[in-house]
């Protein structure tokens, strides 16, 4: 209650925040926009459903997990009141209770999920393979997915882990992962035009290119980097020998705008091609006689074939440019000219064709060249004598290709000097490795110092000083000399390749700026000269550089000239940061770089062959399978052109929200421990060691093998199965877990049970364990079931060794219980891992400020079991404690109902309703049928004949309109749907597309927006039932569309709207029983403002709890069990009946009238009004017969002893020994259920005991310590205390207590000992049974089913553990089950928040598809009465069945049943069923049979 | 009976479980033969025997009742 004073007198938000989707957060978060608050739902993950929708079926009923979850999935992803947030992220929390401000990053999901209509085609053309974590990797999916089938919201996503290396570190910004993707997948046609999308030339680059990509590729770091531009080259090969060129669509309009550009190498050509991309006209005037530019003239052919180089340029010319070659610029042509010719723009890639000199003397004689004009003149065919001897100066590529180029024109012997040393050379390794090979002579650590010319002043040779250190202690380049170590070198030809400079004759003239190193200035982002329409670029801007740089400048280019041309801000947005991202990397095998075959050395001589032979096609995909995929999504956008629906997009960022919240409730669920580290058990290195998650994969019907028992080695059918028990629990050898995780014991039942029902041979199964700990409703009998009825194998062992053997196999072995050691072969191991805290709610806690346990989950008390260390965030779910299901959905309403505790003021202040058109009345009227059939993109359009379907549907009775379109659901299609209706006069809709499952709320949504009843619509599924299962046979889908169709249509016809009724509800509750359950649901109640009655039939608040001492945490219950009666009494909304029971009810949900009776001096009876109730009955001790209980009287109960230790009871002080016997009345064939809290009492008690008195010796008799959760602590501590533990067993090891002269004596036969013991405590406590209270009147009166055992039925073991299938009943506390004060102080918090999704309203509608009984026909048989699952049917006053609406589930089993057909289920009548059923079989006429 | 004879199969299903086992088929991309065809009942119990004998007047030589 103190959390309640803070907010008084504040603005309180009346909206919550829930983080997770998990099953705990969507029942959170359903139960809240349900009872007026407005919620803000987050999730990590792509799609809610959390771990539940990964498990196969869920015990102890066996029901299928996605059949129970799918409903609540889709209720709350379409829910007006909740605003679901995927792939979303906490980033902040300030403010407090009442009023908190969350910053959230909503991370892209690179798919808009308004557009996306869930049809996959982007998952098909996705070429990245990845792990499917939601099979827990036991199968891959694609980068483009949707997490499982059902998930919600239904769509896509695309998972980037970022930008590849290889795409961030290309200048050009090719999507490098994405076309050595779809090589993997042998697309290379896709495959080039990704490329060509970033650069034009794939071949010219694939031959040339320095890769600075390759340095950084990933691969590095495991083996060597992937050959990346041999990869594109084979794309431009294989294309070459296709014939058939690619040439880029240009989809823009053209436009009228010329565009001149001086220079046709690569920057020319590349801001060309991007140009005429965006409709200009180009013209590119080129000096030399042919285009290419350095491409042409500067790299000799060996390297780069000219046929090839002219094709790569050619494209240009297809798109539409003009290349005008021997045309120079300042002579031939000037910018005023250009201006003159209209030329809105112009840009200067006119490159670096001039050479640099060395500068030293006789540099000018005869036979020394420039190195650029020496492989211009090779280049031009032009004939150059160059004698014997050639030396070449200089280190860097172009010197390598003079060198090389010499050797080809015919010198004998080529010499290379350069003044750096070996490593430090500038020229790339390769061409270096490629010098040596062609016998070039390379000499390092040489500067020239003057040139030997002959008598007829021509050159001899070079005289060369030694060069001690290139680049000074800065690192920059600045040569030392040590001139007395001089060296000659003699040659016929000298030629001086050191660097390269622009030729600027009739430029400079023109006002086009100078400036170093390139020669022209421009701005670095925009390449924008001084001369504002003049851009410039290139080697002639920034300096020699490669082809890839060039491409890169060119695209700049042609974007800032574009958006000058368009008056556009040139620097807007330019300067993106290239960040790039590496993968985890685990053992990776090495896979050696593919290596690419070559001309032989010999081969080359004298001839300008290709030296390198590229990949063939093989060569290609080996290479390309070494892609580690870094960046995930390669970012290849087969999918954007895939979809339809236009839904992609790859430029999509995070989305930083800021939302205003009263309370948080976080349930982010847990993480499956990875048993990596238990080496021990082979999980990491042999795949038929799995964990228990990978097992509920495997038997998944929509698992990895569709729900095949196999295993995962060979896809073997495995004849024998061992589960291990506590692998990651109940450990702190191999994990940090001493914790129990609750659930594994169960879920291992169920795995043993379902693997043999899915096994069609003789399936062997054993679980090896600790303790089974079978503590939940229902969980005892199953555990009976398992090993009596289906032979299920149970040994309380632990496996020490694990061999894999031959064939897969795995040989186990581990000691019996009686000692014996036993090696048994297996054919598959399940590890059955315990729940571990998850990092991200490790990371969500610290947000969040809120305290964590030692166990890294959520700190909290036993009597704030929802409540986190700070007021206001609450917790539940497996974040808090691992737990099963019910127990997270159980807390999850309790969490809803805490958090809104302090919003009462403000529900419904933020909710949101929708206001609809009035209905037309369509009574009386003919039924005018519109049919839509829905292409769904490709889904059905593409298999199935959308028109002829159409058109046949046109043919059928009352059929008024039809048509198709592409997505029915998309907003354009609904707009549209809604104008057709009024347009026609349309009365009965008929949607054929997908599955009602999904779609029908929507499309009942929009007829009801354009007035007419939600009811009047039918669907045909002829998606999901047609063609995604006959996509390979289109005429027969078509057949079937147009039978499932018609099949609709006949039904349309006699569907009626239905109408729900408003029914008023009175705001109060009546609360039945007066333990702590009861208070604190009739607390919670009234504290959301409503009126309630709490009747308790003994004469004290309180109940059991007062004989409860402390919680299993330590807290004392006392002063919190008077401070909650205080509280009760002294609410003005609570009135509290003492002594008093009901004695008649009647009524239904919402509206229920109930007669209580008070005892006393006098009966005294009460009427009162309520619109829900809750039963908290309570439960009690069993008092036992067994164990010479009542005979002796040292033998005492849990209460006993607690009361004992109470009162100070001088036994305790004098005992020397006292004993506990466990399962004193539970589990036995009588009550074949667990109590569920006696162990953890039992070994609280003994830890006091041994407390007060260290020497005492403490035993405890036991079966299996049921100690789950973090209780599993005090066993521990218990143990380490000296507490003995002695196992014993009901078939041959009962304990035998005997009195002899009062001296008590057990004797067990210890289980390590193997020997019989006898003990002689001086006190015995029997932890004895939890028995339900009998109230057999009272569940009688109010309906409500009991079990075997005599605790409460729920309407569902998992969903729903507070409802009764009666609405507006719900249940509490020890009368459902035995459980803890944490667990009834939640589920009776639960209750509260289910009673409030219905009293948080005026009135509720009820109605529609429901049951409706004609009283003529009705001849009060009671078949209804008893064939209805949830009691609804009763036999009224006026002499006949009468189904309330309110009550009714609308399941129609009663009309079939019906011998009278008295019923008839509105929506399913007879009628339309029989219309539907009998239309599957009437051929129009002219229809192929 | 001819080598072609292929049955009409009708199905009730559950709207909750089996019709919902049969989009999940759908979306997994099973392939059944096209003869059966689905009607969705909001639960197996709804099914009467005058749908059954209905499907089996028309025609059907096969109905089966899943939920």
């Amino acid at each position: 209650m103190a959390e309640k004073e803070n907010t008084q007198g504040k603005d309180v938000v009346g909206s919550v925040l829930v983080v997770g989707g998990g099953i705990a957060g969507i029942q959170a978060s359903l139960d809240l926009a349900d009872s007026g608050y407005y919620v803000h739902m987050t999730e990590t993950k792509s799609a809610i459903g959390g771990v539940m929708a990964q498990l196969d079926k869920t015990f102890p009923t066996n029901d299928c997990s996605m059949c129970v979850i799918s409903p609540k999935l889709v209720e709350c992803g379409r829910h007006l009141n909740i605003d679901l947030m995927t792939l979303t992220e906490i980033e902040e929390v300030t403010g407090e209770m009442g009023n908190f401000t969350v910053k959230l990053r909503q991370n892209a999901r690179y798919i808009d999920m308004d557009k996306c209509t869930a049809c996959g085609e982007c998952a098909k053309v996705c070429p990245i393979d990845t792990p499917n974590m939601f099979d827990e990797g036991l199968r891959d999916r694609k980068a483009a997915f949707k997490l499982y089938p059902q998930g919600m919201p239904s769509a896509f996503a695309i998972e980037k882990r970022g930008t590849a290396p290889c795409k961030a570190t290309c200048p050009a910004h090719v999507s490098i992962q994405g076309y050595i993707a779809l090589i993997n997948d042998g697309r290379y046609k896709e495959a080039l035009k990704l490329f060509k999308q970033d650069h034009p030339f794939p071949g010219i680059c694939g031959r040339v290119c320095h890769h600075p990509c390759e340095s950084e590729c990933s691969r590095n770091d495991v083996d060597q980097p992937l050959a990346i531009r041999e990869l594109h080259r084979f794309l431009a090969d294989y294309e070459k020998q296709s014939g058939e060129t690619y040439i880029p669509e240009i989809t823009a309009e053209p436009r009228d705008e010329k565009v001149a550009i001086i220079g046709s190498g690569p920057t020319g050509v590349t801001a060309a091609y991007y140009l005429l991309q965006q409709g200009y006209s180009v013209t590119i005037f080129e000096k030399l006689p042919e285009p290419g530019g350095m491409m042409r003239y500067g790299i000799p052919e060996y390297r780069l074939p000219r046929d090839l180089l002219a094709e790569e340029i050619d494209v240009v010319r297809q798109m539409g440019a003009e290349i005008k070659c021997g045309v120079t610029f300042g002579s031939d042509i000037t910018l005023e000219s250009l201006k003159a010719d209209g030329y809105k723009a112009c840009f200067m890639a006119i490159g670096l064709h001039g050479g640099r000199n060395l500068g030293v003397e006789n540099e000018d004689a005869e036979g020394v060249l420039q190195g650029v004009d020496f492989l211009r003149d090779a280049s031009m065919g032009k004939d150059i004598d160059l004698g014997e001897d050639v030396v070449v100066v200089g280190g860097g590529n172009v010197a390598i290709d003079v060198a090389l180029t010499a050797k080809r024109k015919g010198a004998k012997n080529v010499t290379l000097i350069c003044l750096e040393k070996r490593e430090e050379m500038p020229a790339w390794e390769h061409e270096i490795e490629e010098a040596l090979e062609g016998e070039i002579n390379i000499v390092n650590s040489f500067g020239p110092k003057s040139f030997y010319i002959d008598k007829s002043k021509r050159v001899s040779g070079i005289e060369f000083k030694t060069c001690s250190a290139v680049f000074d202690e800065d690192g920059r380049f600045n040569p030392a000399y040590d001139e007395g170590e001089c060296q000659p070198f003699f040659g016929d030809t000298i030629i001086v390749a050191i660097g390269q400079s622009t030729n600027l004759d009739g430029i400079k003239e023109q006002g086009v700026a100078i400036s170093r190193p390139g020669g022209l200035e421009a701005d670095p982002v925009t390449l924008q000269t001084p001369i504002d329409w003049v851009f410039a670029g290139g080697d002639a801007y920034y300096g020699p550089k490669s082809v890839v740089d060039a491409v890169a400048c060119g695209k700049e280019a042609a974007e800032s000239i574009h958006r000058f041309i368009n008056g556009l801000d040139l620097t807007d947005g330019r300067q993106k940061e290239w960040d790039f991202v590496k993968p985890e990397m685990g053992e990776e095998v090495n896979k050696p770089r593919t290596t690419v075959r070559c001309l032989d050395p010999d081969a080359r001589e004298c001839n300008f062959l290709e030296v390198s032979f590229g990949y063939n096609e093989e060569e290609a995909k080996t290479e390309a399978d070494r892609c580690l995929k870094c960046g995930l999504c390669s970012e290849c956008y087969q999918c954007v052109d895939a979809c339809l629906a236009n839904a992609v997009d790859h430029d999509m960022v995070a989305d930083y929200k800021e939302i205003n919240v009263g309370a948080i409730i976080l349930a982010p669920g847990f993480t499956p421990f990875d048993p990596t580290e238990h080496k021990t058990y082979s999980y990491a290195n042999h795949p038929n060691v799995v964990t228990s998650l990978e097992m509920e994969r495997i038997l998944s019907a929509s698992g990895p093998y569709a729900g095949h028992l196999v295993r995962p080695s060979d896809n073997k059918e495995p004849e024998k199965i061992a589960w291990f028990q506590c692998v990651g629990s109940r450990d702190i050898n191999c994990s940090d877990h001493s914790y129990c995780s609750s659930v594994c014991c169960m879920y291992t039942n169920k795995q043993t049970i379902i693997a043999k029902e899915h096994s069609e041979k003789e399936l062997d199964t054993a679980v090896f364990f600790m303790d089974m700990r079978t503590h939940g409703k229902e969980f005892e009998k199953y555990y009976m079931r398992a090993k009596d009825e289906k032979g299920v194998r149970f040994i309380r062992s632990k496996v020490h060794t694990i061999d894999p053997v031959e064939d897969d196999n795995l040989s186990l072995r581990y000691i019996t219980e009686e000692g014996e050691l036993v090696e048994e072969t297996f054919d598959m191991v399940v590890l059955a891992v315990g729940l571990a805290p998850n990092k991200e709610s490790v990371d969500l806690a610290k947000t969040m400020g809120i305290d964590l346990n030692e166990h890294l989950h959520a700190a909290t008390r036993t009597l704030e079991p929802v409540s986190s260390s700070r007021p206001g965030v609450f917790v539940c779910g497996a974040f808090q404690e691992p737990k099963d299901i019910p127990q997270s959905v159980m807390e999850a309403s309790a969490a809803a109902a805490t958090a809104t505790r302090s919003l009462a003021k403000a529900r419904g202040s933020l909710i949101k309703t929708k206001e609809l058109p009035p209905e037309i009345d369509v009574s009386g009227q003919e039924p005018r049928v519109g049919v839509v059939v829905c292409n769904c993109g490709i889904n059905i359009g593409g298999v199935a004949d959308v028109p002829a379907v159409r058109e046949y549907a046109a043919t059928l009775p009352h059929v008024v309109h039809v048509e198709d379109n592409l997505f029915t659901c998309s907003q354009d299609t609904q707009d549209k749907m809604k104008e057709v209706i009024t347009e026609h006069g349309i009365n009965r809709v008929v949607v054929a597309s997908c599955s009602p499952r999904t779609h029908e709320p929507l499309f009942q949504e929009t007829i009801r927006d354009a007035g007419l009843n939600k009811y009047l619509f039918e669907m045909a599924n002829i998606r999901d039932q047609n063609t995604w299962v006959h996509m390979n046979n289109p005429e027969r889908a078509t057949a079937k569309a147009k039978d499932l169709v018609r099949m609709a249509v006949a039904k349309a016809a006699f569907i009626e709207p239905l109408h729900q009724v408003r029914l008023e509800v009175t705001q109060k509750v009546l609360v039945v029983g007066g333990g702590v359950a009861g208070m604190e649901g009739a607390l919670g109640v009234a504290d959301q403002g409503l009126q309630v009655y709490l009747v308790e039939r003994g004469d004290m608040l309180g109940g059991v709890a007062h004989k409860l001492r402390t919680t299993w945490q330590g807290e004392p219950v006392k002063p919190y069990l008077e401070s909650l009666v205080e509280r009760v009494r002294n609410h003005e909304k609570i009135r509290v009946l003492m002594k008093t029971e009901p004695v008649e009810t009647t009524g239904i949900m919402g509206n229920f009238t109930t007669t209580l009776m008070t005892s006393g001096e006098s009966l005294t009876e009460t009427v009162v009004e309520h619109g829900a109730t809750i039963i908290a009955t309570g439960g009690k001790e069993y008092i036992p017969s067994e164990y010479l209980y009542a005979q002796n009287p040292n033998v005492l109960t849990h209460f006993e002893m607690d009361a004992a230790m109470d009162a100070d009871d001088p036994r305790l002080s004098t005992a020397q020994s006292v004993a506990f016997i466990q399962c004193v009345g539970s589990r036995t064939v009588e009550r074949p259920y667990c109590s569920r809290l006696c162990c953890t009492h039992t070994v609280k008690s003994a830890l006091t005991l041994k407390e007060r008195s260290p020497e005492m010796d403490i035993y405890v008799l036991y079966r299996d310590v049921r100690t789950y959760g973090f209780r599993e602590e005090l066993y521990k501590k218990a143990r380490e205390k000296g507490i003995i533990f002695i196992r014993y067993n009901l078939e041959d090891n009962l304990p035998d207590v005997k009195d002899a002269d009062g001296q008590l004596s057990v004797t067990v036969r210890d289980h390590v000992l193997q020997m019989p013991v006898e003990l002689n405590p001086d006190l015995l406590v029997l932890a004895t049974a939890v028995l339900p209270n009998e109230n057999k009147d009272l569940f009688e009166l109010f309906k409500v089913p009991i079990n075997a055992d005599g605790f409460l039925v729920e309407a569902h073991a998992k969903l729903r553990p507070v409802d009764f299938s009666s609405e507006g009943i719900f249940m509490a506390g020890l009368a459902h089950y035995p459980k803890a004060l944490d667990e009834s102080i939640a589920q009776a918090r639960a209750s509260v928040s289910r009673v409030m999704t219905i009293l948080s309203r005026d009135s509720i509608l009820v109605g529609g598809v429901v049951a409706e009984v004609d009283p003529d026909k009705c001849a009060v048989c009671v078949t209804c009465v008893r064939t209805c699952p949830y009691h609804i049917p009763y036999i009224g006053e006026e002499g006949h069945a009468v189904i309330e609406p309110a009550e009714c589930h609308g399941c129609g089993s009663c009309v079939a049943e019906c011998p009278g057909k008295a019923i008839q289920l509105k929506h399913f009548t007879d009628e339309q069923i029989v219309a539907k059923t009998a239309a599957l079989f009437e051929k129009k006429k002219g229809e192929a049979a | 009976m001819n080598e072609t004879f292929e049955p009409q199969i009708l199905a009730y299903c559950c709207k909750y479980c089996a019709y919902a086992a049969a989009d999940l088929a759908g979306s997994m991309r099973l392939n059944y033969p096209s003869n059966v065809k689905v009607i969705q009942v909001p639960c197996s119990g709804r099914v009467d025997i005058l749908h059954l004998l209905t499907a089996f007047e028309g025609g059907a030589d096969g109905v089966y009742v899943a939920g």
